[in-house]
């Protein structure tokens, strides 16, 4: 067994679900080797050279990887995944995006949103929006899949230690020439002094109920008096209330916090996809029959505009 | 310019699916079936575009059972100018046609169909894979644009430039053309197809190829050895006041 792990990361920073697919990788076997591929990411690297249970780190730096194009990414990696019998990454858009492509070129059927691992070739993953759980066996010789990051918890590392564990070998990625007919122009990122949506320990999302963009503060409040990320169902963003990476659901972000609290949303099963392994639910609805109580652990049938600023001003 | 839109048919996404007693896949008997959200999407899309004038033909293609041309049928009713169905015999949502014999079948009607753009869904909402668009675009070494909520094709049609939504907020790329563009949900809103419309689709030509014609080898590489209903959760409780609500997350619940 040795499995590869492609890291996702800013070129400068690592992200959280890069080391939730590293304890995913673990439960396969010992042999882990993380891929950090982009421009000038010797900090990535470093960074988790003390992941436990990481064997090695193969740095790829070259200019073409800098935006993580996989029209420049998937050929590279596909060439040295033949070693590998797994290969693995986050169930984000960057390992959406990237990783079906390297999958179709080493011919191998990958695996989404892998929930969880029961062998080296039998995994589970959700399937019609989270209603039905599928277990699959992989009769492909390399085993290619996304990692659900809210399946796993993150990695230990020990941040600033000096015995590390990995070693750190670099690959040499020179003379990969970015695709002609590909090139990436902008990013407009959204930022926020709020904790990351899929990562925060407790969500306060707003729906159609919420009304307007104007209203949507009351969300904001809410969220800020509990330390919480924002979410927003699918009606919410396409009314224009939050933007769309706040979206929770089937099609949006999955999260799993310690805490969702769900206000002015009926609770469509495209939205419960998203949240239902949530600890704890909270719904805040004025009608008492809204499909989101019944998956609610604690439900309030109240209005809105009454309920959400009382609890901001009590706690 | 010629676009290529590839459907599915789906289970209706209002419809609350029922697992079969075997586990051997979902209840499809009697159940409501669709075009793909996604896919409607993506065949609002071309038609747009050939109502601008940037197309001259919209192909529709699905790979299904006989009775999938009724997907075909809707798509054309939308504005597309023909449709053609590839027949199979394997089931096209779970333990069957895989996304990765979907790209190789696709691949070779785009070789014979020689279009400049195909607009696909991100994601079939029954095996919610969200890999058929990427891997097409692997198997040609064409440039592919996911999760597109914005598609601008230059008037001299060589080019076209994508907004995609990811995680953080939006990236845009350029892709020379041909492409692989896949849609995300706030690219456009469909239209409601008129009756005159839907009367004129019956009409539009309708091609039909078997699967096995293809040369594609299409048996199923993943093995579907179960299918349960996701864990459930235990019920809650209603309170009555927000005192309360405060009061149970804090000393029962302890999340705050
Ligand atoms: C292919 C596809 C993918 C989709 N993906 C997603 C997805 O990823 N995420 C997602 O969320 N949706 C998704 N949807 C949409 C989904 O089907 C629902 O339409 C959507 O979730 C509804 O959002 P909502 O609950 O905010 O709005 P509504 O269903 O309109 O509910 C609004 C709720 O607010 C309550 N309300 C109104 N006023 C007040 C008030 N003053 N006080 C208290 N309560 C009030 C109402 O009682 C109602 O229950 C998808 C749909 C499709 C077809
Ligand atoms: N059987 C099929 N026939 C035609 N197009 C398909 C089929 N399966 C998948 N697709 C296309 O591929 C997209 C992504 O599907 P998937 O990878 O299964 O999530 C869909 O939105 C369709 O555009």
């Amino acid at each position: 067994m040795s499995i590869l792990v492609i890291a996702e990361h800013t070129n400068t920073a690592l992200r959280p679900s890069t080391l939730t697919t590293i304890t995913a990788a673990r439960k396969l076997g010992d042999d882990v080797v993380v891929l950090v591929a982009g421009k000038n990411v010797s900090a990535v690297a470093d960074s988790l050279l003390a992941s436990a249970g990481v064997q090695k780190v193969l740095v790829a730096d070259s200019p073409a990887f800098e935006h993580h194009l996989p029209e420049n990414m998937a050929g590279f990696i596909a060439e040295f995944a033949k070693s590998f019998t797994h290969i693995l990454a986050p169930a984000t858009a960057f390992g959406k995006n990237l990783l079906p492509r390297v999958s179709a070129l080493i011919d191998s059927q990958m695996l989404s949103d892998v929930t969880d691992i029961l062998g080296p070739d039998t995994f589970k993953r959700p399937v019609y929006a989270g209603n039905a759980i599928a277990t699959f066996q992989s009769t492909d010789a390399i085993k290619v899949m996304t990692i659900r990051t809210t399946a796993f918890d993150p990695v230990t590392t020990t941040e600033g230690s000096t015995d590390k564990n990995a070693s750190l070998e670099h690959i040499d990625a020179s003379g990969i020439a970015p695709a002609p007919h590909t090139q990436f122009l902008s990013s407009e990122l959204t930022t926020s002094a709020r904790p990351e949506l899929t990562a925060a320990p407790v969500v306060v999302s707003g729906g159609r109920g919420v009304g307007s963009a104007e209203n949507f503060a009351l969300i904001e409040h809410l969220a800020d008096k509990l330390g919480a990320a924002v979410g927003a169902s699918r009606a919410a963003v396409d009314a224009g209330y939050a933007p769309n990476d706040c979206q929770v659901g089937q099609t949006g972000k999955i999260v799993a916090p310690s805490l969702y609290i769900a206000v002015g949303i009926s609770g469509a099963i495209q939205h419960l996809a998203g949240m239902k392994d949530s600890k704890v639910i909270v719904a805040i609805n004025k009608d008492p029959d809204a499909p989101i109580f019944q998956v609610a652990d604690y439900g309030l049938v109240a209005d809105l505009f009454d309920a959400v600023p009382e609890m901001t001003g009590k706690l | 310019m010629k676009i290529i839109v590839p459907v599915k048919r789906v289970v209706d996404y209002n419809v609350k699916i029922r697992i079969k007693a075997d586990q051997s896949g979902v209840e499809l008997t009697n159940v409501k079936m669709s075009l793909n959200p996604f896919d409607e999407i993506a065949v609002e899309e071309a038609v747009r575009m050939k109502e601008k004038g940037l197309a001259k033909e919209v192909v529709v293609v699905t790979i299904g059972p006989a009775v999938a041309q009724d997907v075909l049928r809707t798509s054309m009713a939308i504005g597309a100018d023909r449709g053609i169905l590839i027949t199979t015999p394997l089931p096209t949502d779970l333990g069957g046609l895989e996304p990765l014999s979907v790209a190789k079948l696709l691949k070779s009607i785009v070789l014979k169909e020689q279009p400049n753009l195909v607009i696909m869904g991100k994601q079939s909402i029954d095996d919610d894979s969200n890999q058929t668009g990427q891997m097409l675009a692997a198997l040609l070494n064409w440039p592919q644009a996911t999760f597109a909520s914005k598609i601008d094709v230059n008037d001299s049609k060589t080019t076209a430039t994508i907004t995609r939504e990811i995680d953080g907020g939006l990236d845009v790329v350029a892709c020379a053309l041909p492409a692989i563009v896949t849609t995300d949900l706030r690219l456009n809103t469909p239209r409601y197809a008129s009756l005159p419309n839907i009367m004129k689709a019956k009409q539009k030509p309708l091609e039909t190829i078997d699967s096995g014609s293809l040369g594609v080898d299409t048996s199923p590489r993943l093995k579907m050895v179960g299918l349960t209903d996701p864990p459930k959760r235990a019920g809650g409780i209603k309170v009555a006041s927000v005192d309360e609500l405060i009061a149970k997350l804090k000393t029962d619940a302890k999340v705050i």
